[in-house]
């Protein structure tokens, strides 16, 4: 049984895999860029996952119990805008300013875990309202919360051990850890559980509620840690930063790209990852050929559509 | 993301309008309180006319809803019309209404494009038309560079902007308030005066039943995707008209519409809702927008309002179907 659910999704994740790295190194090959193959030039590719990959790994958790998350861009901007705040600058406020931003980003999962999973409002519904309150807060209030993070913090953005950058080590280890929980707790086993057959879920006695609130505390957490990742890159986080980067549903697209199911129940973390790979490594590509940003956008909106047909297509029931 | 459908439809639909419409005469009574001469025809024509955008491209959106999935692509498709129709027309009133046919032609092809995706694709609606949402407005600023450019003439413009005066009763109309009603009563007549209502609510609910039941399935949500399409064809050609040429003309009204419709007692995924959801809902929003700007808000807290009022109306929803039942 477990395996059955396993095995697809692993293949999503080494197709998608293979065919980026094709991508990549076509592109690379063919516009003569060798460098890119420099373990500056890989790193560099993977460094441009880590954003989008912390908030997909969250948002693949809620997914996974059939709900779905459109606050995460309105959480990346507060916590990015708080730690800079926070911080202000001094290398000591470091700690207390990542424990507030947690701290809030927990907040907001269990708000709209709590309108979703005992409010019975739909999650479209009340992370879109979650999103828009935080967004106005933020955009309202950004004028007395200015600052820029310690020049220590944006060490977790630029630091390298082994020259692996820290943000990159941090994305695997915690794609990793989250792929632990998923596949070998009682929490992961619940999470398919409840996002595969709620009502089933419910009658072997698990508390579905309380399991849809674990997850989107857990994507909203995912969410923060982005958010403080660009807070370190960009020095002085804004309210848009999260808007501007279509965090949101560009984590859902990725999420569903990696065959995991808009349904719930199915899909995991290394189908994800494999997502923002594609990415990634298309992002690159498009650089390395000179592609102008429009252009860009017009090619990723066609390559969302195409990724997620190629496996939907296979099945057979209907969607909406 | 499933519900279950206890209660009869028709008591069902009775109570959706009753949450819009009760909404929106709670708002513009508040309105009216702020602002006494909203009570006059002239200031509620305006109101209906600066509302026109929004109601129709619900009212469009509620199609796709209706049988269970989403149009995002709504808000690209008017920010595409206005630049294109800027671009093609370019200041020259002759070609008006040759390019506004051929921008209802667009609309219809993108709406197409959207249904055959997610009918035989097997797309998600909401990836599929987030694709389409992206490919479009890059298509959109590629096009015009960027940045605003070319020039609507004066009659493409009085679609948007157009009044009659000295009407007997309401005093003025305006063009857009027309243009409305006509919209609204067509989508009404195809929604609710033909069988396709009854067709896009049964797909929305259970599309395998549906098929089960002789309902050509795939055919039903394509026309929902045209329709909400071409209804943000219109809505792009009234925005034009009193807003004038700019790169981000439709940003922020795929949620919008979505948010009129659920306002207005829709209920997502299918199954539950009427073309009233979306004209009321949309009135209820935009007149909650009219509200916050009387009560001089800053535009950045509009958002946090109508965040708290989409999960209140929401909230309030599901805690009276839940005690019903």
């Amino acid at each position: 049984m477990k395996m059955g659910k396993i095995r697809p999704q692993f293949s999503v994740a080494a197709v998608l895999l293979l065919i980026s790295l094709v991508i990549f190194v076509v592109t690379a090959v063919a516009t003569g860029e060798m460098a890119q193959f420099s373990l500056q030039g890989i790193t560099g590719l993977l460094q441009r996952m880590v954003a989008l990959g912390l908030v997909a790994v969250g948002q693949t958790f809620v997914i996974l119990v059939a709900s779905i998350d459109l606050s995460v861009a309105a959480v990346i901007s507060g916590t990015a805008v708080l730690a800079s705040w926070m911080m202000g600058g001094d290398p000591a406020m470091i700690v207390p300013a990542v424990l507030l931003c947690l701290g809030f980003a927990l907040a907001v999962g269990l708000v709209n875990g709590a309108l979703v999973a005992f409010g019975g409002i739909n999650p479209l519904i009340a992370t879109l309202g979650t999103g828009l309150i935080l967004q106005g807060v933020l955009s309202a209030g950004y004028g007395l919360l200015g600052g820029s993070v310690a020049p220590a913090f944006q060490h977790l953005a630029y630091g390298s051990l082994f020259g692996i950058p820290w943000s990159v080590l941090a994305l695997f280890g915690l794609g990793l850890a989250m792929a632990f929980v998923l596949n070998r707790t009682v929490l992961g086993a619940r999470i398919f559980a409840v996002g595969g057959n709620p009502e089933g879920a419910r009658l072997a006695g698990i508390r579905t509620g309380w399991v849809i609130l674990t997850a989107h505390v857990i994507c909203s957490l995912f969410a923060g840690l982005a958010g403080l990742y660009l807070a370190a890159r960009v020095q002085a986080g804004t309210p848009w930063l999260g808007r501007d980067g279509i965090y949101d549903l560009e984590s859902i697209a990725v999420t569903v790209i990696g065959g995991t199911l808009l349904a719930g129940g199915k899909g995991g973390i290394a189908g994800t990852l494999a997502g923002v790979f594609l990415f990634a490594s298309l992002d690159a590509s498009f650089n390395m050929l000179g592609i102008d940003a429009f252009l860009k956008q017009v090619l990723r909106g066609f390559i969302i559509i195409v990724a997620v047909a190629v496996h939907a297509i296979r099945g057979r029931g209907h969607v909406a | 993301m499933s519900e279950t459908l206890n209660t009869p439809r028709v008591e069902a639909a009775r109570i959706a309008v009753n949450a819009g419409l009760v909404l929106f005469f709670g708002l513009y009574a508040v309105i009216v309180l702020i602002q006494p001469n909203y009570l006059e025809p002239g200031l509620f024509m305006n109101f209906l006319r600066r509302a026109a955008p929004l109601v129709i491209l619900a009212s469009g959106q509620i199609y796709v809803i209706l049988t269970g999935g989403f149009d995002l692509s709504v808000g690209a498709v008017v920010t595409f019309t206005v630049t294109a129709a800027a671009l093609l027309i370019n200041g020259d009133p002759g070609a008006t209404w040759s390019v506004i046919a051929l921008l209802y032609l667009m609309g219809a092809a993108i709406g197409l494009f959207n249904g055959l995706v997610v009918a035989y694709l097997k797309v998600p609606s909401i990836i599929a038309t987030l694709g389409t949402m992206l490919w479009l407005n890059g298509l959109a600023l590629a096009w015009s560079g960027g940045a605003a450019r070319g020039d609507l003439p004066e009659n493409f413009r009085d679609l948007g902007r157009f009044q009659w005066r000295d009407v007997p009763l309401i005093g003025t109309l305006p063009m857009a308030a027309l243009v409305l009603v006509v919209v609204c009563a067509l989508l009404w007549w195809g929604l609710h005066g033909m069988g396709y209502g009854k067709r896009a609510l049964a797909v929305g609910d259970n599309p395998r039943a549906a098929e089960l039941a002789g309902i050509p399935v795939a055919r039903t949500r394509i026309t929902a995707f045209v329709i909400s399409s071409l209804a943000a064809v219109t809505a792009g050609i009234l925005l034009g008209g009193f807003s004038g040429v700019s790169v981000n003309a439709g940003s922020g009204l795929e949620l919008q519409s979505i948010a009129a419709c659920v306002i207005g007692g829709a209920m997502l995924l299918g199954g539950r809702g009427t073309i009233w959801c979306a004209i009321w809902g949309a009135l209820s929003l935009f007149a909650l927008f009219t509200l916050l700007n009387l009560m001089g808000l800053p535009q950045a807290l509009r958002d946090s309002i109508q965040g708290l009022i989409l999960i209140l109306a929401v909230g309030l929803t599901a805690w009276r179907t839940r005690r019903r039942s």
